[in-house]
């Protein structure tokens, strides 16, 4: 079990030691990002109260977007040199490539929203930093992250592979869509935030069985 | 490892098919430990498919692979460990260093005393004060080199080459030759896939001849009339284009 | 050739129960439109209501066969698995899509407008995402194994997905009530045509599953020999 998380963390950390060195993949999230709130900003010029309405949907929708560009990224970048064969030699189990990469991808994600959130409250007015919301964010991140990389290493191999992870990442986390929208609109709004357990409880079950499923399945999905 | 057998590599009727085209076709190997094995083939012969099913990495769709004795179908976190590969990819990340992908790796094959073996490579294989250098910024050499000695970090008794010298200049393919020639000096099974008659003799003790998937010729070095050997090889290669 | 590649069909026979299976459309649409007493609220609209809840059945039974033939193509390998798998999948899509359609339709004179984001249509509606998405990938693997094999994990992964999809969209209308289907006492007879109705396109289901299976079959052997002989084999 120690050579399993030892050898996860060390695929996650060479993401991130290349990622410091380039950072390719934040930088163009971030970016992203940004230009999301903007534009929907366009969108809905509207009243306070309705940006209030509005703003857990906006930033969602730019979380998911976002993900799904980094992390096909973060596949692409396995395959240009030959690296997931080279992933895929090694005596590893295959569970230990998915945890590696799905950490990775989850630390990424996680580091886009601690910079994206504080802009967004800024532009919008809104208060950002309420505990209830930071969890919510933080569950959601790890069930994005965990259907991702799953079908991110799918995408990644067919012809399409620019286009092929937003059409098989989205139908399937909309659930986690949803409960993201309405517990950050609850961990918003003023008062109590009756259904926020039970929408957090949501994103829980996809996670473990996301994370079942997938230690099942990466291998047919690595294999050539 | 298993004593008895004198094989290091079996394949057994090696049958991969992509859509209705094989790749390979009932392709019986045998060899044995400590040869070097040259397999020529034009572009498309199914070298590459070869190398990859023998490698763990492609699942054959019939047939069975065995490497020292080992079902690599049943066995593969094992059969793993016992193969070193190298292809015209360099499997390396080209934003870490040589040093950072090769301790990565030598994590990935749980090598004891990483530094030191990582050191001792990088001594072998002509890469010294290198190794802080970021790969992407290697020349294509040089990259090739890194790549050899990420094959070897964990001293595996069989390599696998898949055409180890494309993209490189005259000079790096001869430094190439040599150290795997020095490499080959401590029983160590290779089978090497190239397109390159010249080199696949000049290095190996053995040679097969893949043809549009079958093995076509087999035979070792000594036994060999080059002769017969070139005018079959050129007719079979471009029978097969 | 290997066993199970070959054309000569597992489903010999078909040609009697697909002339049963017209009779029976016949007879439903009869039942459907004439024989059947008319819904005292909503009128000769509600007859839909026997081609659509079959429809729906359908989609769903569909998806479960993709499903099983997902988890056996990734254990054995088998090409009919796939070919399976694939062929309930294209159907259930079809059908989804008219689920979708007739769904509108009923939805247009009832709840006066063409769509709503009811439950059950969202969630029929992102089902129907996840299979185009299983028929994309396939479509643009780089070689047939690959996509079986990029199917086949959708496949799986999707169905498990599809109650969680559900589940999410259900609680999110709750907090926002929409429109509800009036349910009354179901009139016996509504009930025959509505049974009878599911046989028949159950039937209709697995006859086109034997076409299409057949007809994936014999395009991979097609495939094969013109291979074999731009090869001159």
């Amino acid at each position: 079990m120690r050579g399993f998380w030892g050898k996860a963390l060390a695929i996650a950390w060479k993401d991130i030691l290349a990622e410091a060195r380039t950072k390719d993949m934040v930088l163009s999230m971030l970016v992203f990002s940004i230009l999301v709130i903007i534009v929907f900003n366009f969108a809905f010029e509207s009243s306070a109260e309705q940006t209030a309405q509005v703003a857990p949907g906006v930033l969602w929708v730019t979380f998911t977007f976002a993900g799904v560009l980094g992390m096909n990224r973060s596949f692409v970048q396995e395959k240009d040199r030959g690296c997931l064969e080279g992933l895929m030699l090694c005596p590893l189990d295959r569970g230990v490539i998915y945890t590696g990469k799905m950490l990775g991808n989850f630390i990424f994600m996680l580091l886009v929203e601690v910079i994206v959130l504080p802009v967004f409250s800024i532009l919008f007015n809104l208060p950002l930093f309420a505990p209830r919301l930071v969890l919510i964010t933080v569950l959601a991140t790890l069930a994005f992250s965990t259907a991702g990389t799953l079908f991110a290493a799918i995408a990644v191999n067919t012809r399409a592979r620019d286009f092929m992870l937003p059409i098989l990442f989205i139908p399937v986390v909309v659930p986690v869509i949803i409960a993201a929208v309405q517990a950050s609109g609850l961990a918003l709004a003023p008062g109590p935030g009756e259904g926020y357990w039970s929408w957090l409880q949501l994103i829980v079950v996809f996670v473990v069985i996301f994370l079942a499923v997938s230690f099942l399945v990466f291998e047919y999905v690595l294999e050539e | 490892m298993t004593s008895g057998n004198p094989w290091a590599i079996e394949a057994q009727g090696l049958t991969k098919l992509f859509g209705p085209r094989p790749a390979l076709l009932g392709v019986d190997l045998r060899v044995p430990r400590g040869a070097f094995l040259s397999v020529f083939g034009p572009n498309g012969a199914g070298k590459s498919t070869l190398i990859r099913s023998l490698a763990t990495i492609m699942r054959p769709t019939a047939g069975k692979v065995m490497l020292e004795g080992l079902d690599a179908a049943r066995h593969g976190g094992e059969v793993r460990r016992l193969l070193g590969v190298v292809t015209h990819q360099t499997l390396l990340y080209p934003d870490l260093t040589a040093q950072e992908n090769l301790e990565f790796y030598a994590r990935m094959y749980d090598v004891p005393r990483r530094r030191e073996r990582i050191a001792y490579l990088a001594d072998l294989v002509g890469l010294e004060g290198r190794l802080d250098q970021v790969v992407g910024t290697l020349s294509r050499g040089l990259q090739q080199r890194v790549a050899l000695a990420r094959a070897l970090l964990h001293d595996p008794p069989i390599l696998l080459l898949d055409e180890p010298e494309t993209g490189l200049d005259p000079q790096a393919q001869g430094m190439l030759g040599d150290l795997l020639r020095r490499v080959d000096g401590q029983e160590r099974t290779v089978v090497m896939a190239t397109h390159s008659l010249e080199r696949g003799l000049e290095l190996g003790d053995r040679l097969a001849i893949l043809v549009r998937g079958r093995l076509a010729y087999e035979s070792t070095k000594e036994a060999l009339n080059l002769e017969a050997l070139r005018s079959t090889y050129r007719h079979l290669a471009a029978a097969g284009e | 050739m290997e066993k199970g590649l070959t054309v000569r069909d597992r489903f010999g026979g078909a040609s009697l129960l697909t002339g049963l299976n017209l009779a029976m459309m016949v007879a439903a649409l009869y039942l459907a439109l004439l024989w059947a007493p008319t819904e005292a609220e909503q009128g000769n609209v509600q007859r839909i209501f026997y081609f659509h809840v079959p429809l729906a059945w359908v989609s769903f039974l569909a998806f479960f066969v993709v499903f099983v033939g997902s988890l056996i193509y990734l254990w054995r390998r088998s090409r009919w698995w796939d070919a399976l798998a694939h062929a309930s999948a294209e159907i259930g899509v079809v059908f989804t899509t008219l689920v979708l359609v007739t769904g509108s339709i009923w939805a247009r004179p009832i709840w006066g407008v063409w769509w709503t984001w009811d439950p059950r249509l969202t969630t029929t509606t992102i089902m129907w995402l996840i299979y185009l998405a299983y028929l994309l990938v396939r479509s643009y693997a780089t070689e047939s194994s690959q996509g079986a094999r990029f199917a086949a994990v959708l496949g799986i992964v999707g169905f498990i997905d599809v109650p969680l999809v559900a589940l999410a969209i259900v609680w999110w209308r709750t907090l926002h009530p929409g429109p509800i289907i009036p349910q009354g006492g179901v009139d016996p007879s509504m009930l025959f045509v509505l049974f009878f109705s599911l046989a028949t396109f159950t039937l209709f289901y697995v006859l086109l599953m034997m076409g299409r299976v057949r007809l994936r079959l014999a395009q991979d052997r097609l495939e094969e020999l013109k291979y074999q002989r731009m090869q001159g084999d």
